[in-house]
Parts: structure tokens; C-alpha cells; sequence
């Protein structure tokens, strides 16, 4: 509106007089107003926001809803000066014009418009009359056409049924053409060899034939049919049996006879019978792979061979054995698993065969991925046929396979250990050439200890193959377990170590004692050796197997320490034997010096005999020889110089030649009460004890066996006073180059003096040399 | 139970030969010769009071030599055969000869030890046997069960069989055989065996053991390398026929079949040194005794090759609880081949061990500084066996 310009500025004056006469009813007004603001998208905030906006309550504001004309002229008079109340006035005047001018616009305009209006509504009640006629004339047609088509249908009825009942003889009259037909089909079929295509006839006509068959006619063709069917079957059978083809056209043969209702089991039997003669082939053919003639194929060929051949056709027969003969149900499954069985074990009894052919054979890999392939190729009918145990078979086959390889191992394992024995002997029985050293003992140590560990090893990594992931059979409980415990922890290893420790120690049991057949040098070496194992190689090698052979198996095995303690207990007894042969080499030695010579009327002693001489030199062999393999050992501090101790041996002998005449008869007093006192203090010698190992301990055991030979000697014989002599001379060399190898030098002059006393006693005159004497013939000699 | 302490007797001069009286089966006499090349060698004749465990000696002289060897005769008690060292022309030869004891001796000793000092006797002597060719004779041995007339003695390389005739006064070289082969081969020992009516008598030389039979005089079997080492001394089993045992110097005692030859029946290995001696106790084999140079003395319980069956019925009745119950312990186990006891009373090599042949129970071992030991068996063992 035009009023509402000018509304601010008289309204933006009279903004404080909202409360007028009206004051009492604002609140309901109010809230109508907020009900339109609302509507409008006013809120109350921005109006309330905007003080010089127009109050809408206000009386005066001419466009508002509450506009009293009498306040607003009232306000006016008032307020308003004569000039303003003349625009105002003129104003509004115009204003009133406008809106006159305006309204007689709007109604003008209306009225056009309600007459165009009225011809419209006019015309149309034209055009409705005619439309009406015409529908009237529609309505009357319909009724005609419905009534002829009634009549027409009524006319056809009759004709139509004729006609359906033409077109179901006709089909019928098709079947039976095709029935007649059949046996000229069928005939024509079987000539052609079409033989699916004649069973499929057959089948389709057999239902009704048989339905029919009690028509002449029906009965003819039936009859017909049969014998056509019958040679049919019998062409079949023919085929079957003549089983050139190969298993899949049989399996059809089967099944279109199975179609032809031939009985199930006759012809499950002939099938497998069929499938036999073929399998049979196949292992014939393996057979004379084996055959007696020597170049057979590696086992790898051959296990392929028989896979594809044998258990590739196992394979085909029993999956379309089940296919064909599920209806069989477990007779049927029963008579498969039986002839799988059957053949299955001839099977193995041939790859058995193959196989230990190869036993003897050392490419281990080889054996291992044939048994692999074989093991694999087995899985299939394993899982087709589980009731033929097929799978199980395969896996006692390699088992046993695997069992007999460790056996083989260990075999080889002792063979290794006696070679290298030998290769020992063979390198101590060489002649030493002048000048050129052969191996020492510590070299052929070496060698024996690494080549032997070199065979373990090797067997180890060789019968580690069988337990390789990509193995098929490694994940069997078998090789899981009692393979890596019991087979190869067990009997491989523990067995080698036990067998070679036995070996070992019969070398000490061997009935030539006396020749001594074992070198002793290899008595000693051997001993070294079961030494090394109990320190350490045993523990090696057995933390080696546990390592590549994660063992699972609970079940007990023996422990490192048993073993050591047998190896040990080897080594002790090798050693032991050692000094009894070293011992009774030098044994033999002086006793045979003692026994030739006569003693009565030997010469006055000039030099040491030789023998002497030849005992400290084999002797300072044994040591030096000793020294190679086994450390020094510990030694009884010396006491003194041994020259000083010299003198006291011969003082107190030469007393026992003094006290001598005093003897009497009557007069009992132990004739060597000397050396008894001695023996009082002194410990009793076990000539033949256990040594320890150490060089020293050896030396000494075989010292004490020399002299003691020596003491029981001279007791046997009897003495001239220089042979006395002689002996005096002798004790003191031996005294002078024995002790340094003796742990405890005091045993050495004990059994020393007891000769020199014992060949005093056996003396009927009894003279010893001077010790200076003595003395200086040793030094000269 | 206490068993009874060993009963020691000292002699003067070394000695290696000891023999019981074999015929005396009433008193305990045993008789050792001693070797002294300076001074007149005896023989001491040693009663052994059992009652009272006191021991009574005789001393008689053996003028001609030291004795290596000695046996009494099964038939006469005063009868004996040595072996004895002459040394003549700065030469040394081992004789053998018969002697008789004085008769005044042989009712019992019942001189005391101080008479020792008097004069001793003199042996008288029968005859000398000595062959033809001129050997040492290292052993003499008696017809066991015989009438004493008939000895064995081995010299050198031959087996010489002897007739004693007019009471031993005469002797007669009744056959001979010799043992031929490469090198100087010598018998060490001989041993007669009882059994087979007294027609076997088996030798050993170095490390093989002979039989022979006396009426042929032909070898009838050979154990070749029976000991590693020399062989020291055997002993027929006197209940069981073809048992023979053997020890040597490898320190170890041999039981074998002379049947079979190739194994020994049986190999103890008890002793650290050479063994000397080896006895069977003549009435219980099982009870074996042996003498070493490692100064001990081992009895040893050879059950399982012994005549007597294994595992006796006890009766228990008589026993003490304590007894009762060790026999118990004893009879659950098998019996098996086991060391009684080892004598270790002597100081010096043990030469010679020997039965009793009057008590069974009882035995005597003798070392080179002259020490004789009488032992006894364990009395618990010597019930069990007799219950």
C-alpha cells in the first residue's frame, strides 16, 4: 500500500503511546499476530529487533489491521501542523484515486472472462446431444454382432471335436508305425553298429510292447524285438569280451548292456574280470621289467611305469566300476575293494621285489623319490577304495623299506669303521721306508675319528630324505615319530656306537694273546678313540640326530650317558689289554734271557746284556708311542735324584751277603727278613690293576708286568756269583732308565731289589759287584 | 659265626713244594720241602691238631738238594717221592727219588717244637729215578688209587712210568713215551686222573695241555694254546670224569671237557698275577682252590660245573634263625659260580695250595719266604653244602 511509505514517519513520532484504549486485550491480539508473523517468516525477535519498524497494533498505521480511523484522524488534527495536514490530505486523496482506478481495471477485466465463459458451456451442451445418438446406434450393432456370433458357434461345435479326435488317432497311429517299424530298426541299427541308438529304441518301445503283449500283433513285434535285442546283447557282450578297446569304450558296453537289463552282477563279474586280464597285463609287463635279466630300469622308472600302468588302470577300472555299479551297493563295493585287494597285493609283492633289488644300492635320493611316486600314486585309488586298505599297504611297504635302509645304513656304517680299521693296520704294518715317516698314530686318529664321523653324517643327511617335507609319506605318524627315535636315534646310531664299541673290545676277547694278531698300536689307537667319543663325540653326534630329527616320540631312548659310560668302559678295557700285550711282549723278552741262559758258569759281568738295553728301547717305543694318543698323566713327586737311590739297593743286598754266614739251622730267623720288613711298609703291588688313562699309567702297568716276570724268573733259577753279578748290573741299568716313566719310582726299585734279593737267595755264593762297579759298567754300557 | 682264623707257620728257608700225606686219612699232615742252596734242606712233616688249633712239626733232612717238587705216596704214609736241584760240575740237575720216613715218626709227632734242635732225621732212601738220558725231572706223580707202586715222572721231553717193586726199594722203567716236535719242548707238570680205572695221565708243556694214556703210552688228546701263557699246574676233577682244570700264566683258571678241546667249559680270571696252583677238593668239586704269585689265595665255588647237583634241599630244622635265614637268601637265586674268600695272609708269591686229605674242609698254601697258612672252608658254606 502507498499509505505504508508514509507510515514510518509519522509512526516513528507516536512509537511510545501503544497504550490506548484498547490496553486490554493485548494478549489475545498479540498472539494472533505472533500466529501470522509466524506464518510470514517474521519472528518476533527481528521485529522486536527493529524499534522503527511499524507497530502493527498501532491505530493509526493505515495499512495495519487494527487502523481506527478516528485515533488516526484524532492523531493527526493533533499532532500535525495545517501544512502537513494538507499533504496529507491531498495525499491521501490521490492515493484514493488510484485505488479507485485500479478496482474498475479488475472488474472490467472479470466480466469478459464470465462471458466467454457462458458461449463456451453453451456450445458444449450442442455437441453432448449428438454424441448421445450416436452411442445409441453403437449399442443397437453390438447386439447384432453378439447374436450372429452365437449362432456361428453353435454351428462349428460339432466339427471341432471330429477334428481333435483325427489328430489323436493320428499320433497313436505314428506310435504304433514306429513300433512296427522297430524291429526293421533296430536290425538296420545293430548292422550299422549304431548300438546307443539302438538300445535308446529299445528302451523307449519296451514299456509298451510289454503292456500290449497280449495283442497277436504286439506280441509278433515283441517277440521281434527280442531276438534283435538278443543279438544286440550278444554283439555287446561280444565286443566287451573281445576287449581290445580300451576301458572307457567297455565301461559304455556295460552300461548300454545295463540298459538293456542284462543282469548287474554277471556282468560286474565279467567286467572285472575283463578289467583283471588287462591289470595282469600290466604287472606282467612289470615282471619282466624285473625279470632275471640284469639291466633292469633304475626304480624310478619302474615305479613310474607301474604307476601309470598298474594303478593308473586300477584307478579307471574302479571309477567306472562305481559309477556303473553304484546301484550294486556294498556287495558290489565288497567285490570291487576284494580285487583291488588282490591285485593291489601282487602289485606290492612286485615292487617289493624292485625294491630290494635296490637294497644292496647306495643312491638313497633315488630310492626315496621312487618310493615317493609310488606312495603318491597310490592315494588316488586310496581314496577311491578305502576299504582295499590300498593306501595303508604303500605306507608298511615304505616303512618296511625305510626300516630295512637303516639297517643297511648301519651296515654300512660298520663297514666304514672296519675299513678304516684295516686301513690302519695296513698303514702300521708298512714297511717304514728310511727317512720318510709314515702317518703317526695321531694322524691316523684323525683320520679314523673323521672319516667315521664323515660316514655318520653322510647317513644321516641320506636317511634324512625319507623325513623331507616334500615327501609325500614324511608326515605318516611312522617317520614322525618311531622312524626318527627308534630307527634312526636307536638303531642307526646308538646301534653303530654300541657295534663299534664291541668290535672294539673284541679285539681284547681274540684268542691269540699270544701273537697278538691285533697290532697293539691299534689296541691303543682304539682305545684313544672310544676315549674321544665318550668325551665328546658321542654327545656330538647325538645332538646332531635329535637336531635334523626333531624326535616327538616319547617313547625312551638311551641316554648320552649310558653310552659314554659304554664307550669309557670300551676304552678302559682297550687299554687295559694294551698293557697286558705290551707287558708281555717285554715279559716274554726278559724271561726268555733268564730261562736259556746258564747262569751258574757265566763270566764276570762286563756290560749289560743286551736285552736290557733292547727292553728300555722298546720300552722308550711304547712310550713315545703312548705319548702321541694319551697326555702325560700325574706323577709321584720325585724323591731324589735316582744315582743316590742306586746306593741303597746295593748296600742293603751287600748286607744280605754279610748277615749271611750267621745263618744256622737251629737258629730259625727269616733268611730275608730285610726285604719283609720292607714289604711291611710298603703296599702290595697289583701287577695286572686297571690303568688310567694316561701315559704314565700305562707305562707303569707295563713296567710292573716286566719286572714281576722278571722277579719270578730269577726265582726259578739258580746262580753263580756272577751270575748274581750279572743280575746286579742289569737291576741297575734297568733302575736307570726305568723310573722316568713310572708314576711312582719307588715301585721300580721295590720290584728291583727283590730281584737283586731273590737272585741272592738263588746263589749258593753270594758276592755282589762293588756298586762303583756297577755303576760304571752301566755307564759304559 | 665266627670262622676260625688261619693257623700260621713259619719256616726258614724259602720253599715251593707242599703235599697232604695222602695216605693218612685220619690226622692232618701236610709235608713241604724248602730250597736253600747253602744249607741242608728239609722236609717238614706238619701235624695240625684241629681240636686245638695248634700245629706240630717234624723235621726231617733232605741232604741232596733243594726240593722243587714233592708227593706223597696214596698207599704207604711213609713213603715219598721228590724232586730235588743237584748241583754238580757247575751244573744244575733236578733228580727224583723215592724215600721213606723214619718209622719213628709216622705214629704222630708228638715230639715238641723245642726238639726241633736235636739231631734231625734223615731220610732213607728207596731208589732213584732216573733215566737213561739224563734230564730234569720236573714232576713225580703217584698212581691215585693205586697200591702205590706205579709213578709217573717227567723229565725233560719224556713221560717215564715206573714199577716200585720189593717195597719201593726198586725201581723199573716200565714204559716211556717222548714228546717230539721243534724246539726244546718240556713238560711242566703232570697230573695222574683218578678215573678210567688210573690209565689217563695228562701233562703240560709251555701253553699245551696232553693227555696220554699209561698202558699205550700214546697222546689221546691236545688242548694246543689252552692258556695264553705257560701253563702252571692242573687238577682232574676227582668226581666227575673228563673234567680237567688248568692255570697259567695269563692269570686265569681254565675248566675243560678233555672231550671237547676247543672251548673251556669255563674261564675265571680272579687273580692280578700268574697262577701257580690249581686244587679240587676231593670230596666237594665245586670247592676249588687256587695259589697265585700275587700272594693271594683264592677258593672259589664253581657250582654249575661241579658233580653235585644244583640247589640242595635244605632241612632247616637244625639251623639257627640267622643261619635259616642267610640259607634262605641263598637258595632263592640259582647258585651260581662265585669267590668264597681270598686269603691274602701271605706276603710273598703263593707257590702251592693243597686239600687236606684227611678233612675236607680244610687247606694249606705255602709262599716262597716260607710262610705255610691253614685255612678253613667258611663254615656257613661248608653247611650249606653239607645240608
Amino acid at each position: 500500500m502507498a499509505a505504508a511509505a508514509a507510515a514510518p514517519g509519522p509512526g516513528s513520532g507516536p512509537g511510545d503511546s501503544p497504550e490506548g484504549p484498547e490496553a486490554e486485550a493485548p494478549e489475545r491480539r498479540r498472539k494472533a499476530h505472533g500466529m501470522l508473523k509466524l506464518y510470514y517468516g517474521l519472528s518476533e525477535g527481528e521485529a522486536a529487533g527493529r524499534p522503527s519498524g511499524p507497530d502493527p497494533l498501532d491505530p493509526t498505521d493505515l495499512n495495519g489491521a487494527h487502523f481506527d480511523p478516528e485515533v488516526y484522524l484524532d492523531k493527526l488534527r493533533r499532532e500535525c501542523p495545517l501544512a502537513q495536514l494538507m499533504d496529507s490530505e491531498t495525499d491521501m486523496v490521490r492515493q484514493i484515486r488510484a485505488l479507485d482506478s485500479d478496482m474498475q481495471t479488475l472488474v472490467y477485466e472479470n466480466y469478459n472472462k464470465f462471458i466467454s465463459a457462458t458461449d463456451t458451456i453453451r456450445k458444449m451442451k450442442n455437441d453432448f446431444r449428438k454424441m448421445e445418438d450416436e452411442m445409441d446406434r453403437l449399442a443397437t450393432n453390438m447386439a447384432v454382432i453378439t447374436d450372429f456370433s452365437a449362432r456361428i458357434s453353435a454351428t462349428l461345435q460339432d466339427r471341432h471335436e471330429r477334428i481333435t479326435k483325427l489328430a489323436g488317432v493320428h499320433a497313436l497311429l505314428r506310435k504304433l508305425q514306429f513300433l512296427f517299424e522297430l524291429p526293421s530298426r533296430l536290425t538296420k541299427c545293430v548292422e550299422l553298429g549304431a548300438y546307443g541308438q539302438a538300445v535308446r529304441y529299445q528302451g523307449r518301445a519296451r514299456a509298451v510292447l510289454q503292456q500290449y503283449q497280449h495283442l497277436p500283433s504286439f506280441r509278433a513285434i515283441q517277440d521281434d524285438c527280442q531276438v534283435i535285442t538278443a543279438r544286440l546283447a550278444q554283439q555287446l557282450r561280444q565286443r566287451f569280451r573281445e576287449g581290445g578297446s580300451g576301458a572307457p569304450e567297455q565301461a559304455e558296453c556295460v552300461e548300454l548292456l545295463l540298459a538293456l537289463g542284462e543282469p548287474a552282477e554277471e556282468l560286474c563279474e565279467e567286467f572285472l574280470a575283463h578289467a583283471r586280464g588287462r591289470l595282469e597285463e600290466e604287472l606282467r609287463s612289470l615282471e619282466a621289467e624285473l625279470g632275471p635279466s640284469p639291466p633292469a630300469p633304475d626304480v624310478l622308472e619302474f615305479t613310474d611305469h607301474g604307476g601309470s600302468g598298474f594303478v593308473g588302470g586300477l584307478c579307471q577300472v574302479a571309477a567306472a566300476y562305481q559309477e556303473l555299479f553304484a546301484a550294486q551297493g556294498p556287495v558290489g563295493a565288497e567285490k570291487l575293494a576284494a580285487f583291488a585287494r588282490e591285485l593291489g597285493s601282487r602289485y606290492f609283492a612286485l615292487v617289493e621285489r624292485r625294491l630290494a633289488q635296490e637294497q644292496g644300492g647306495g643312491d638313497n635320493s633315488l630310492l626315496v623319490r621312487a618310493l615317493d611316486r609310488f606312495h603318491r600314486r597310490l592315494r588316488a585309488p586310496g581314496a577311491l577304495l578305502t576299504a582295499a586298505g590300498l593306501a595303508e599297504a604303500a605306507t608298511e611297504i615304505v616303512e618296511r623299506v625305510a626300516r630295512e635302509r637303516l639297517g643297511h645304513h648301519l651296515q654300512g656304517l660298520q663297514a666304514a669303521f672296519l675299513g678304516s680299521l684295516t686301513d690302519v693296520r695296513q698303514a702300521l704294518a708298512a714297511p717304514r721306508i728310511a727317512g720318510k715317516e709314515g702317518p703317526s698314530l695321531a694322524e691316523l686318529l684323525a683320520n679314523v675319528a673323521s672319516s667315521i664321523l664323515s660316514h655318520i653324517k653322510a647317513s644321516l643327511a641320506s636317511v634324512h630324505l625319507f623325513t623331507a617335507k616334500e615327501v609325500s609319506f614324511s608326515n605318516k605318524p611312522y617317520f614322525r615319530g618311531e622312524f626318527c627315535s627308534q630307527g634312526v636315534r636307536e638303531s642307526l646310531i646308538v646301534g653303530f656306537i654300541r657295534s663299534m664299541c664291541q668290535t672294539a673290545q673284541s679285539f681284547c676277547d681274540s684268542p691269540g694273546e699270544k701273537g697278538g694278531a691285533t697290532p697293539p698300536a691299534l689296541l691303543l689307537l682304539l682305545s684313544r678313540l672310544c676315549l674321544d667319543y665318550e668325551t665328546a663325540t658321542i654327545s656330538y653326534i647325538l645332538t646332531l640326530t635329535d637336531e635334523q630329527f626333531l624326535v616327538q616320540d616319547q617313547s625312551p631312548v638311551t641316554p648320552v650317558s649310558t653310552l659314554c659310560a659304554e664307550a669309557r668302559e670300551t676304552a678302559r678295557r682297550l687299554l687295559t689289554h694294551y698293557v697286558k700285550v705290551q707287558g708281555l711282549v717285554i715279559s716274554q723278552m726278559l724271561r726268555k734271557s733268564v730261562e736259556t741262559r746258564d747262569w751258574l758258569s757265566t763270566l764276570e759281568p762286563r756290560n749289560v746284556r743286551a736285552v736290557m738295553k733292547r727292553v728300555v728301547e722298546d720300552t722308550t717305543a711304547i712310550d713315545v708311542q703312548v705319548g702321541l694318543l694319551y697326555e702325560e698323566g700325574v706323577r709321584k713327586a720325585q724323591s731324589s735324584d735316582s744315582s743316590k737311590r742306586t746306593f741303597s739297593v746295593y748296600s742293603s743286598s751287600r748286607q744280605q751277603g754279610r748277615y749271611a754266614p750267621s745263618y744256622t739251622p737251629s737258629a730259625p730267623m727269616d733268611t730275608n727278613l730285610l726285604s719283609n720288613i720292607q714289604k711291611l711298609f710298603s703296599e702290595r703291588i697289583d701287577v695286572f690293576s686297571p690303568v688310567e688313562f694316561n701315559k704314565v699309567s700305562v707305562l707303569t702297568g707295563i713296567i710292573k708286568i716286566s719286572l714281576k716276570t722278571l722277579l719270578e724268573c730269577v726265582r726259578l733259577r739258580t746262580f753263580g756269583r756272577f751270575g748274581l753279578q750279572q743280575v746286579q748290573v742289569d737291576c741297575h741299568f734297568l733302575q736307570l732308565y726305568l723310573w722316568r716313566f713310572v708314576a711312582d719310582e719307588d715301585l721300580v726299585h721295590l720290584l728291583l731289589d727283590e730281584v737283586v734279593a731273590s737272585a741272592a737267595l738263588r746263589c749258593p755264593d753270594p758276592v755282589p759287584m762293588e756298586p762303583s762297579v756297577v755303576e760304571v759298567i752301566c755307564e759304559r754300557g | 659265626m665266627e670262622d676260625d682264623a688261619p693257623v700260621i707257620y713259619g719256616l726258614e728257608f724259602q720253599a715251593r713244594a707242599l703235599t697232604p700225606q695222602t695216605a693218612e686219612t685220619d690226622a692232618i699232615r701236610f709235608l713241604v720241602g724248602t730250597q736253600s742252596l747253602k744249607y741242608d734242606n728239609q722236609i717238614h712233616v706238619i701235624d695240625f691238631d684241629d681240636e686245638n688249633n695248634i700245629i706240630n712239626k717234624n723235621v726231617l733232612l733232605h741232604q741232596v738238594g733243594e726240593i722243587w717238587h714233592i708227593s706223597a705216596s696214596p698207599a704207604d704214609k711213609g713213603v715219598l717221592a721228590t724232586c730235588y736241584n743237584k748241583t754238580a760240575d757247575s751244573k744244575v740237575v733236578t733228580c727224583a727219588a723215592v724215600w721213606r720216613m723214619p718209622a719213628e715218626l709216622e705214629p704222630g709227632g708228638q715230639e715238641s717244637p723245642e726238639d726241633a734242635s736235636s739231631p734231625a732225621h734223615a731220610l732213607e732212601l728207596l731208589c732213584h729215578l732216573e733215566p737213561e738220558a739224563r734230564g730234569s725231572t720236573a714232576c713225580v706223580a703217584w698212581e691215585p688209587a693205586g697200591d702205590g707202586k706205579r709213578v709217573i715222572s717227567l723229565a725233560d721231553n719224556h713221560i717215564l712210568l715206573w714199577d716200585l717193586q720189593e717195597s719201593s726199594s726198586q725201581a723199573s722203567l716200565a714204559s716211556s713215551a717222548s714228546l717230539e716236535g721243534k724246539g726244546q719242548l718240556k713238560f711242566t707238570t703232570g697230573r695222574w686222573s683218578p678215573h678210567h680205572n688210573c690209565s689217563q695221565v695228562a701233562t703240560a708243556n709251555d701253553t699245551a695241555i696232553r693227555g696220554w694214556d699209561t698202558r699205550t703210552m700214546s697222546q689221546i688228546y691236545c688242548i694246543e694254546s689252552a692258556h695264553g701263557q705257560l701253563v702252571r699246574d692242573l687238577d682232574f676233577n676227582p668226581n666227575k670224569q673228563y673234567c680237567l682244570a688248568s692255570c697259567g700264566d695269563d692269570c686265569k683258571v681254565k675248566f675243560w671237557d678233555t672231550r671237547s678241546t676247543i672251548e673251556p667249559v669255563k674261564t675265571l680270571e680272579e687273580h692280578s698275577h700268574w697262577v701257580w696252583n690249581v686244587r679240587y677238593n676231593h670230596s666237594h668239586d665245586q670247592l676249588v682252590l687256587t695259589g697265585s704269585s700275587d700272594s693271594r689265595v683264592i677258593l672259589s665255588n664253581m657250582v654249575s660245573i661241579s658233580s653235585e647237583p644244583f640247589g640242595h634241599l635244605v632241612d632247616d630244622d637244625d639251623l639257627s634263625d640267622q643261619e635259616e635265614r642267610r640259607l634262605e637268601e641263598k637258595s632263592q637265586e640259582p647258585p651260581q659260580d662265585s669267590v668264597i674268600a681270598t686269603y691274602e695272609e701271605h706276603e710273598d708269591s703263593v707257590y702251592a695250595v693243597d686239600w687236606s686229605s684227611a678233612d675236607p674242609w680244610l687247606f694249606a698254601s705255602l709262599s716262597y719266604d716260607g710262610r705255610l697258612v691253614i685255612n678253613r672252608v667258611p663254615r656257613a658254606l661248608k653247611y650249606h653244602i653239607l645240608l
